[in-house]
């Protein structure tokens, strides 16, 4: 099984820099799309015996992650009529290298913490890790306020990953709060980002500038 | 009671989206606040009640702030219905909702006892505020509301991986959990690493939400935009939940003996708080986001009365109580200040006190109060937190803490006398460029009973714990106290 998590957890990863390298931005919606899904399956391989709440949490992991978050965002985006990340603040090629760079040294800095032995041969904490500065690559050098959306994804995808190391802590209904919470917060957002295109023409969010001081 | 104090907001939240009279909706808003200030007034007295499951716990900190919430929320309530009247132009319906939603969502903040739900409940405060702050509609609100979804949710996520990180400081422990009993419980055997690296991810997720410095960009733009009684709310009630996960997360700190780790980067982090509002503060043309960096100033105050630690903390809890009222009287009558200037820029607004002296009047005293004057709450609790870090040996703190009270006074001075002195009357009438939908109905120049008698009540609560603080109230703080100071 651990063998299997870590092929999902490679793939994650692939993704993450596939994501860092298009500028068309709904192939970076679905790319995250596709790595929600993904890790919407780790809890049924993750968890030694799965109960009914273990598929529930897959299977709202899943719809959420995978379908309905971005469902919405490319809904959006289509309302704003973008298509491109035209002027990232680094080259994509520099933020692919950045994010191998990331990956790379999550690898090593997960090798030094201290982790529990039965957690010592997988890869969910540098995937955690990695996932979590790729979404603040994505936070601080994408300047379309859809990237940025995205960015906070990829980190909570990051996080979705490092609760997998925990089976007890997080009860169901907490992990479905944190679940909604993220899928009502996406919805808001994107109403917002809406009305931003509306209200200035366009979703750069270099132009909000006027409140300062 | 748990059930009741949650739902009933939530419930009458589903209500107001329901109801088709606008008229009749905004009376909801108080309605409500007051039942649940009855509840709340009923918890607090019989301690009994405050078991709600294993989850749901109203334990002593947890009652001071939702004292304080409830308390803030009626008279921002109140206030919310003379000043929705006065905006017939906006429809209400999604404002309304979102208003009782969010005092459902902070009950829970102020009941939960699993770090998970203490998580859920936060973000959810973010994202039921954010409607609030978008009220206007206007350019600068859309902005407002985007940095304030964007760094709230972002910020609040770093929170979330704490929450992790802490669960796995207790499962190298040999227990997993984010019930707090269990944590405080076996807070010695928690794993060091994992317990620090949580307790920096937190408190700087939490911190955003509190708007501390560094991280609290979205506060001046999300304050400064939102209507006055979104202000009162976001600052007096909606940061003490945040900084009552802090509390939470302070003490397993604490009973863990990491106490002092903990209360170096509080410290630090409230002073640099102070210091940053005391510079933007001086030469602040917006009184509205001048009083968003009194927040962070403020909010740097309670971090540091925390970091102090034990002599300090009957102050700190005070502190909560205090400002929260201040900053309800000082949102609510810039608000109306605004309103009748159409500007919130002290370019177009002087003479405050005799174009509305009611308004200007209170605001004067709010400012005072604020600042620490006598005989106004935040001096005696300021004064506890100074007296608890000279108590505690930590002269060079009380001291800075003293030097940057100074500067916030002159730096905040300058803005409101700018804005009550003078001959009266608005510098430009109306709105020149008549872009405000709104215009068409020039609200009345002068004070109105329904908005100006809910500033004079929060003023009125603030000279009251200025001069003599209620017996129950001392007992509830001092029970908070030893709650905090007692290891397992």
């Amino acid at each position: 099984m651990a063998d299997l998590v870590n092929a999902l957890l490679v793939i994650v990863l692939v993704l993450n820099l596939f994501a860092l390298g298009t500028s068309r931005i709904i192939r970076v919606i679905r790319t995250v799309a596709v790595q929600g899904a993904l890790l919407g399956l780790l809890p049924l391989l993750v968890h030694e015996h799965i109960t009914l709440s273990v598929i529930m949490v897959s299977a709202a992991a899943i719809a959420l992650k995978g379908i309905a978050i971005p469902a919405i965002m490319i809904h959006a985006l289509r309302d704003v009529r973008i298509k491109r990340e035209v002027e990232p603040l680094i080259s994509l090629l520099t933020s692919i290298i950045l994010g191998a760079l990331a990956s790379a040294a999550a690898l090593l800095f997960a090798g030094r913490l201290p982790l529990a032995s039965q957690h010592a041969g997988t890869l969910l904490v540098p995937a955690a890790i990695a996932n979590v500065i790729v979404g603040f690559i994505f936070l601080t050098t994408r300047f379309k306020a859809l990237s940025q959306v995205v960015g906070y994804l990829v980190v909570e995808n990051g996080i979705f990953t490092f609760g997998m190391l925990l089976i007890e802590a997080m009860p169901l209904i907490v992990e479905m709060g944190v679940l909604l919470d993220l899928f009502v917060g996406i919805f808001v957002t994107c109403i917002i980002v809406n009305r931003i295109n509306r209200a200035f023409s366009s979703t750069d969010t270099r132009l909000l500038v006027a409140l300062k001081g | 009671m748990a059930g009741a104090l949650i739902l009933l907001p939530l419930a009458m939240a589903a209500v107001c989206a329901a109801l088709p009279s606008r008229r009749w909706r905004v009376w909801l808003l108080p309605a409500t606040a007051l039942a649940h200030l009855t509840l709340t007034v009923g918890a607090l007295s019989r301690p009994e009640l405050g078991v709600g499951s294993e989850w749901l716990v109203l334990d002593p900190p947890g009652r001071v702030i939702l004292l304080a919430v409830s308390v803030v929320f009626l008279i921002s309530s109140c206030y919310a219905v003379g000043d929705l009247r006065l905006r017939p132009d906006r429809p209400n319906r999604v404002f309304c909702a979102c208003w009782l939603g969010v005092l459902g969502v902070m009950t829970l903040v102020t009941w939960s006892h699993h770090l998970g739900l203490l998580w859920v409940a936060i973000e959810a405060t973010t994202l039921v505020t954010a409607p609030l702050i978008y009220f206007n509609h206007t350019q600068r609100s859309i902005e407002a509301t985007w940095k304030y979804l964007l760094v709230g949710s972002v910020g609040i996520a770093l929170a979330l991986l704490g929450t992790f990180f802490l669960a796995y400081a207790s499962l190298s422990a040999g227990f997993e959990s984010l019930t707090f009993e269990d944590l405080l419980s076996h807070a010695p055997k928690l794993s060091k690493p994992w317990l620090h690296a949580a307790f920096v991810l937190l408190l700087v997720g939490y911190g955003t939400k509190m708007g501390l410095a560094p991280m609290h960009s979205w506060k001046p733009d999300a304050y400064g935009e939102a209507p006055g009684g979104v202000g009162a709310v976001l600052a007096g009630c909606v940061t003490s939940c945040a900084f009552l996960a802090i509390l939470r997360v302070y003490h397993i700190c604490n009973a863990a003996g990491e106490g002092a780790y903990a209360a170096r980067r509080l410290m630090v982090l409230g002073l640099f708080s102070m210091a940053v509002a005391g510079l933007f503060m001086i030469g602040q043309r917006d009184f509205k986001r001048m009083l968003a960096y009194s927040s962070v100033e403020h909010m740097g105050i309670l971090v540091l009365g925390l970091g102090i630690g034990a002599p300090a903390l009957f102050g700190t809890l005070l502190h909560v109580l205090t400002n929260g009222l201040t900053k309800g009287a000082l949102f609510l009558s810039a608000e109306n200040i605004q309103r009748v200037y159409d500007s919130k820029s002290t370019e177009r607004v002087s003479g405050a006190l005799r174009q509305l002296p009611g308004s200007g009047a209170l605001f004067f005293a709010g400012f005072l109060a604020i600042t620490g004057s006598p005989p106004f709450g935040p001096f005696i609790s300021e004064f506890a937190i100074l007296n608890g870090a000279f108590a505690a040996g930590r002269f060079a703190v009380g001291g800075l803490f003293l030097f940057f009270l100074l500067i916030v006074f002159i730096g905040m001075g300058m803005t409101v006398l700018q804005v009550v002195q003078g001959p009266g009357g608005p510098g430009g009438r109306g709105d020149p460029e008549g872009t405000e939908p709104g215009a068409a109905h020039q609200p009345a120049r002068r004070d109105e009973l329904l908005t100006t008698l809910p500033v004079a009540g929060f003023m009125a609560l603030v000279l009251l714990l200025g001069l003599y603080i209620p017996a129950p109230v001392t007992a509830l703080l001092n029970d908070a106290v030893r709650f905090l100071e007692t290891r397992p």
